[in-house]
């Protein structure tokens, strides 16, 4: 559960987030969609606590990123924007190394390891050096390496860039098994149809505001549309920056 | 703590696998440098013997001025080459080291019994006419010399009465402390391996985790930044001790065969003193992992990074380039500072000198202090958003 009250964070003169507030329910996927630069990566990492907003509450589970931050670290699984493998490792040694920062004892971690190489489909390369690995296979390293813990919050950003369908459809399995077994998932994205197969509720965001929210459903009826991405159009006033 | 070793030995065992940072950091120098000591004393000691032992020739410029010069040059052993035509470019375009030139006036002088002069036309800033100049001026004073004692024997003066004083060198160096060559960069080469040694490693483990865009989910682990910067750190202290201990031995298996003997020098490096080089060079190593961390975390790429090592390297030549220009005797007052103090002592161990234990603790000490304060320093950086996203 994430609730995200008026947050504020700004660059200099450039105001990436301007009084964003929304919320994430568990057992919910819950989408941020906009264009590049509306400040979806900003409010992500004021959420797994590496920015300090300027402004506004966050709270994960009841939990203050800003003061309870290694404690919210433990609760949280994130692929970030960044997903940099050590390529002198193998897979298998990748995730370990995260799970053993998270402090997870030996037979844990190779138990999760086992089954997140079977849940993501790693069995043919978990031991394989990472140098050299395709987009799709490095992906699902970074996603290992983020759930090795078990967190009950997951935020993914962008989780879906450069994937080919295979994988994408594959992930997005995934993702859904993880709202089945009741965690709450953020993830955020420009590509409308990321948003319409997987988010159950949605948060439309420009120019570091949130434009609207709701449902699938709720966003077409609410802007007179027959689609979500001319409700998107509409709702967030310009075509700027969008990729169907 | 924990996440201290976490990093740190997985930062030790991502870089073992990658050839090109053992190479560089690991065996570079303990290979590079005896190689090129040897070299250089082998280089330094045959061509001294050869020009000291080569026979000397030498035009000589008006030669018919002073003939019994010229045959006293030749029974010495000089050989007397026809007399050029511009005697100072031959020197200046370095075709001769040294060329005699005898000015018509000097008969006259001679006759008159007024000191006569001589030129000896040479380059002193040429080296390697050092050699040659000091054997004709050695020559012409021994002439000048026999000629005076004959004078005053004609005169009826004992010669003994030119010499009031006779000068006799009571010798007290060890023969440790012949060592000139190994004293003096014996210490420099320690001091850049402590560098260099970390050098991949700082870079890897901050710049390079920025270009592989793996730090922004590192520090998402529940692990204090501060912890896991100092696991970096140590990771880049481990390798700079790694390849010291690795140079020290390399020198300890080459020094037989340095030519040392030929410039009547012995130099042993015991177990006792190579341990004692670690322990004074140890704290270097820590500093060193700390400034080079700092620096390449604030770089933004792998690349950008090398470029300020290779300034880097710089620092440890300074303490060398004074002393060699301006040498001191060790005090106790010039331990605490980093770098100096090690220079010296290494200088002191390897003279085989018993050091004493205050001067170890304020070296050690002074160059902890400064270590500790780039480490504090640097368990900063992680938190600065401007230094973990430089993309932003």
């Amino acid at each position: 559960m994430i609730e995200v009250k008026n947050l504020h964070k700004s660059f200099g003169k450039v105001k990436a987030v301007n009084g964003m507030t929304f919320e994430a329910r568990d057992g919910e996927i819950t989408g941020l969609l906009g264009p590049n630069g509306a400040g979806k990566t900003t409010t992500l990492r004021m959420l797994y606590s590496l920015l300090p907003p300027d402004e506004g509450d966050i709270r994960i589970d009841g939990l203050d990123p800003t003061k309870d931050a290694m404690a919210i670290k433990t609760t949280l699984g994130v692929v970030p924007d960044s997903r940099g493998l050590y390529n002198r490792l193998t897979a298998r040694e990748n995730i370990q190394y995260f799970g053993e920062l998270h402090n997870l004892s030996k037979p844990t971690m190779e138990e999760r390891i086992e089954s997140l190489a079977t849940t993501l489909d790693m069995g043919e390369f978990i031991d394989r050096k990472t140098e050299g690995f395709s987009q799709g296979q490095r992906v699902k390293v970074a996603i290992a390496r983020a759930m090795v813990h078990q967190p009950q919050t997951v935020l993914m950003d962008e989780p879906t860039n450069g994937l080919d369908v295979m994988s994408t459809r594959a992930l997005r399995e995934y993702i859904r098994s993880l709202k089945e077994n009741g965690q709450s998932v953020v993830l955020s994205t420009h590509i409308m149809q990321e948003v319409a197969a997987l988010c159950d509720r949605i948060v439309i965001i420009a120019k570091g505001k949130v434009a609207a929210m709701g449902t699938v459903d709720e966003l077409i009826s609410r802007s007179g549309c027959d689609t979500i991405e001319d409700a998107f159009v509409q709702l967030i006033g310009s075509e700027e920056g969008l990729m169907a | 703590m924990r996440g201290i070793l976490v990093v740190l030995k997985k930062e030790i065992r991502e870089n073992l696998r990658d050839r090109k940072a053992v190479f560089n950091s690991l065996l570079l120098a303990p290979i590079l440098f005896p190689v090129l000591l040897i070299g250089m004393t082998w280089l330094g000691t045959s061509a001294q013997t050869e020009r000291a032992e080569r026979v000397l020739e030498v035009p000589v410029v008006g030669a018919e001025q002073a003939p019994n010069l010229t045959r006293y040059l030749e029974q010495q052993g000089m050989v007397v080459k026809p007399a050029p035509e511009d005697p100072e470019a031959l020197v200046r375009s370095q075709k001769e080291p040294v060329i005699i030139r005898i000015p018509e006036t000097f008969g006259e002088q001679w006759r008159a019994g007024r000191p006569a002069e001589i030129e000896v036309i040479i380059d002193p800033s040429r080296p390697e006419s050092d050699i040659p100049t000091s054997r004709v001026k050695r020559l012409l004073r021994g002439y000048s010399l026999e000629i005076g004692m004959l004078r005053l024997q004609m005169r009826g003066v004992s010669p003994n009465v030119m010499s009031p004083l006779l000068i006799r060198d009571v010798d007290l160096s060890t023969p440790q402390s012949r060592g000139m060559l190994i004293m003096l960069f014996l210490p420099y080469i320690l001091m850049i391996t402590a560098f260099m040694g970390g050098m991949h490693l700082a870079i890897d483990t901050t710049a390079g985790e920025k270009e592989r865009r793996s730090l922004e989910p590192l520090l998402i682990n529940p692990v204090p930044r501060w912890q896991i910067m100092m696991g970096k750190l140590l990771a880049t202290g481990v390798f700079g001790m790694a390849s010291l201990v690795l140079t020290l031995l390399a020198f300890r298996i080459t020094l037989p065969y340095l030519p040392l003997a030929a410039l009547g020098v012995d130099l042993g490096l015991g177990v006792a003193a190579m341990v004692g080089i670690l322990l004074v060079v140890a704290p270097v190593a820590l500093m060193a992992a700390a400034l080079l961390t700092v620096l390449a975390t604030y770089a933004k790429s792998f690349r950008e990074a090398q470029s300020y090592m290779g300034l880097v390297v710089l620092i440890p030549m300074i303490p060398t380039l004074m002393f060699m220009s301006n040498p001191v005797k060790p005090e106790a007052s010039m331990m605490p500072i980093p770098l100096f103090s090690q220079n010296l002592l290494i200088g002191e161990l390897v003279r085989g000198e018993a050091v004493p234990l205050q001067w170890l603790l304020y070296s050690a000490g002074g160059t902890l202090l400064l270590a500790f304060a780039l480490m504090a320093f640097a368990a900063t950086l992680f938190s600065r958003p401007r230094v973990v996203f430089s993309d932003s």
